[in-house]
């Protein structure tokens, strides 16, 4: 069962990591917990940035700025400038591949305008981009003869001589625990919106698990305070209108048909804006109606078909009624210009990792362009180094995360998830201060102290999803703890972490908020 | 209302619902009634394609189907159910692999059109929630049989303008491929995503018929489509 390169999660960091792995000669095996084309990044709508200049003027330094002011001052500029250089042949690649992307009249790749964007920058496929790179991502592993593993939840990385080995999973369909030996670990899983329960854009499997695993195994998490909300998600639903509609014109208007914010900024001020007026006892609508059905239909199908099925409106005629949600987590596992945790052997990429690019606020359009550079970083980088690798490290069987479950719990962790998920979203959501960030803290270490009286009801071995409920649950508590920490801490607002006790952004915390395992540091 | 769920047994769950996508109900019921009813689900935004399933015999996405008093809720057909209304999809995924539903590796990236761009948008909308694996009689008796999804999948490939190469896709696709299907247009009816199937395949015939393939059906007939027999083999591949 050894590889030299395992790589955990098949969303599009996962696929793009295992693509370069294989190229650089490695023995590849990709687990997810899910099936590969059901990850989270088949719902990035919006697009794909690269300075290609198809719709305008545009350069790779415009774009470099833009990431960068975006950020506030806590982003690598060595990072985003490798982002932004290489976002053309990101772009040329997934052309090259098959990526269905819309086109201009003169055959080129079309581009359209999001938040926060200087130029008309984002590569798109109507509003399916992260739905058609996906898919066309799985379909070249296919073409490669690289094996996915699905449905295999991870517990823990193994790690022997300082040295990441392995995993073990537990396998959902059968319920046993498995060990799989590798040289090296690419963490892949995404990211941790889902604490937010239901105020979020993300999947139900967004929970964070790879990010506790990583920190378990010894690597250093960074940033977990920076929680992207996005401005328009459905008001009942909470699932997600692409920021395209407002990059084509879409207005935000609130309930005397006014509007009250420059809808291109960047998310973080528009979704501050917007909870602003909320505050006033505002609804909040985003009109698309003049942009008319034919444009509608042709570049926003999505957006039309889910507001329909979701809010029962058609926003051809109708006003679309919203309200910012969790969306992305800019946090996560950190690594090195190599995508390289402090464990040796364990790489990280994607959502769930930090590679200091989009610091304290993400822009629309660089999340898919992260996957695509990053993923070949990590999976060039994992291959090389697992390539290089002579003694063999055998893997112990771990299962840590399993430890102290309880078979007939007395408190019902389903209710408590809903609760962690409304208090973060009205405590540490888009405006937080000290006092709630704290007794938000207490109720979460309350939580954790309850966990041996939790548990799953369902004991059945097969398919028991009460169960990875249950571990996922206990994931998102560990990060909730860390999210905590590192906001309250942080007495000044910057980006996406907004503190209505410190409204203004302070030099001396231009720097980064670390956790390990032994607690909370801070680093430049 | 009430609703009956296929599990090992039909299980009847009463629950308050208005309005409601039959996932939010399962949700629901797990999360307050019964933690053991399993089912998967994802983005709950019709995009994910994990939970499909079949109300009243029709299949569905369980994310963006409201429900109904006295809907009766099974797993999809023609997998093998792991669990409730979980099945076990990864023989039709296989397919997309047996069917080389992939780009070729090409020279240079000609230049695509807004036009060739738009002659496979719809089929690139598939997100492989297996719908069409559930619906199809041919799947059903031929386990062997190709499939509705990987059958589209090819047909995108082989109609972009940026593939090199479409003779390989069109050579894995003859036997238990494109001739197998009834055209019932069954897949069409339940595509959450509004693609056909169906039409892509009568437009891989098209395209077969052109590489020197014809309808094995007709060549078995002999007798009065001797000529045909001749001209082809058994087994429809060109004799030429």
């Amino acid at each position: 069962m050894k590889s030299d390169v395992l790589i955990i999660g098949a969303g599009g960091a996962g696929l793009v990591a295992a693509l370069n792995a294989h190229k650089s000669g490695a023995k590849v095996k990709i687990l997810t917990k899910e099936y590969p084309t059901r990850s989270q990044t088949c719902m990035a709508q919006g697009g794909i940035n690269a300075a290609l200049g198809n719709a305008g003027d545009d350069s790779v330094e415009s774009h470099i700025t833009n990431t960068l002011k975006s950020a506030h001052g806590i982003a690598n500029e060595e990072a985003i400038r490798l982002l932004c250089s290489e976002a053309p042949s990101a772009v040329e690649w997934l052309d090259s591949i098959g990526v269905c992307f819309s086109r201009t009249e003169d055959s080129k790749i079309a581009q359209r305008t999001l938040g926060g964007a200087s130029a008309s920058r984002a590569c798109y496929a109507q509003d399916y981009t992260g739905l058609k790179i996906l898919h066309t991502l799985y379909d070249r592993c296919m073409a490669e003869g690289i094996e996915i593993l699905s449905e295999k939840y991870l517990l823990d990385i193994l790690v022997e001589d300082e040295k990441a080995c392995g995993v073990s999973v537990l396998d959902i369909r059968s319920g046993e625990i498995e060990v799989y030996e590798s040289k090296s670990v690419v963490i892949a899983t995404g990211g941790y919106s889902r604490i937010y329960d239901k105020h979020t854009t993300n999947s139900s499997a967004t929970t964070g698990d790879g990010i506790v695993s990583a920190l378990r195994a010894g690597a250093r998490v960074s940033d977990m305070e920076f929680v992207q909300f996005h401005p328009t998600a459905l008001k009942n639903s909470s699932i997600l209108i692409s920021e395209s509609a407002r990059g084509a014109g879409g207005h935000l208007l609130n309930s005397k048909g006014e509007r009250f914010v420059n809808e291109l900024l960047p998310r973080d001020e528009v979704a501050r804006a917007i909870h602003n007026e909320m505050q006033k006892g505002e609804d909040i609508f985003l009109d698309i109606r003049h942009l008319g059905e034919e444009f509608i239909d042709k570049e926003l199908p999505q957006e039309r078909k889910l507001a329909k099925l979701y809010e029962n409106i058609d926003p051809v005629s109708q006003l679309i009624p919203i309200k910012p949600v969790a969306h992305y987590t800019m946090g996560g596992i950190e690594v090195d210009e190599n995508s390289s945790t402090v464990v040796k052997g364990l790489y990280a990429v994607g959502e769930c990792a930090n590679h200091r690019v989009h610091g304290a606020n993400r822009l629309g359009g660089n999340s898919l362009l992260e996957l695509i550079v990053f993923g070949k970083q990590a999976g060039e980088n994992s291959a090389k180094y697992a390539l290089s690798v002579t003694e063999n490290s055998h893997a112990e069987h771990g299962n840590q995360m399993l430890e102290s479950t309880n078979n007939n719990p007395d408190i019902d962790f389903y209710k408590i998830r809903e609760e962690l998920g409304d208090i973060f979203y009205k405590r540490v959501g888009i405006s937080r201060e000290k006092q709630s960030l704290e007794s938000t803290l207490e109720k979460v270490q309350e939580y954790i102290s309850l966990i041996p009286k939790m548990g799953a009801n369902d004991d059945s071995k097969i398919y028991n999803t009460n169960f990875i409920e249950f571990l996922e649950f206990k994931n998102m508590l560990e990060l909730s703890r860390y999210i905590l920490i590192s906001a309250i801490t942080r007495d000044e607002s910057r980006g996406a972490h907004y503190r209505a006790d410190f409204p203004n952004e302070d030099e001396k915390f231009k720097m980064h908020t670390i956790i390990c395992r032994d607690g909370v540091i801070y680093e430049n | 209302m009430k609703i009956k769920i296929q599990r090992e047994s039909i299980v009847e769950y009463e629950i308050d619902a208005e309005d409601s996508t039959l996932l939010a109900v399962l949700n629901k019921i797990k999360t307050t009634q019964d933690s053991t009813l399993t089912f998967s689900s994802g983005c709950r935004s019709s995009v994910c394609g994990s939970c499909s399933m079949r109300v009243n015999g029709r299949e569905v996405l369980a994310c963006s189907y409201k429900v109904q008093d006295g809907d009766f809720i099974e797993p999809l057909k023609n997998m093998p159910v792991i669990r409730d209304l979980v099945v076990d999809m990864d023989k039709a995924y296989s397919f997309n692999t047996k069917a080389s539903a992939w780009l070729n590796p090409l020279s240079p990236t000609p230049s695509i059109t807004e036009q060739n761009s738009q002659t496979n948008e719809i089929q690139s909308d598939c997100i492989l929630c297996g719908s069409c694996y559930s619906a199809c009689p041919v799947y059903a008796v031929n386990s062997q049989f190709i499939g509705p999804f990987s059958l589209t999948r090819v047909w995108k490939y082989v109609s972009d303008a940026r593939e090199s190469d479409s003779k390989e896709k069109i050579d894995t696709i003859q036997t238990n491929g494109v001739w197998d299907c009834t055209l019932c247009n069954e897949c069409t009816m339940v595509c959450p995503q509004s693609i056909s199937s169906k039409s892509d395949i009568e437009k891989l015939r098209s395209k077969s018929a052109m590489a020197g393939y014809s309808d094995p059906s007709f060549a078995s007939f002999g007798g009065g489509f001797g000529f045909l027999t001749e001209a082809h083999g058994a087994d429809g591949s060109p004799s030429f």
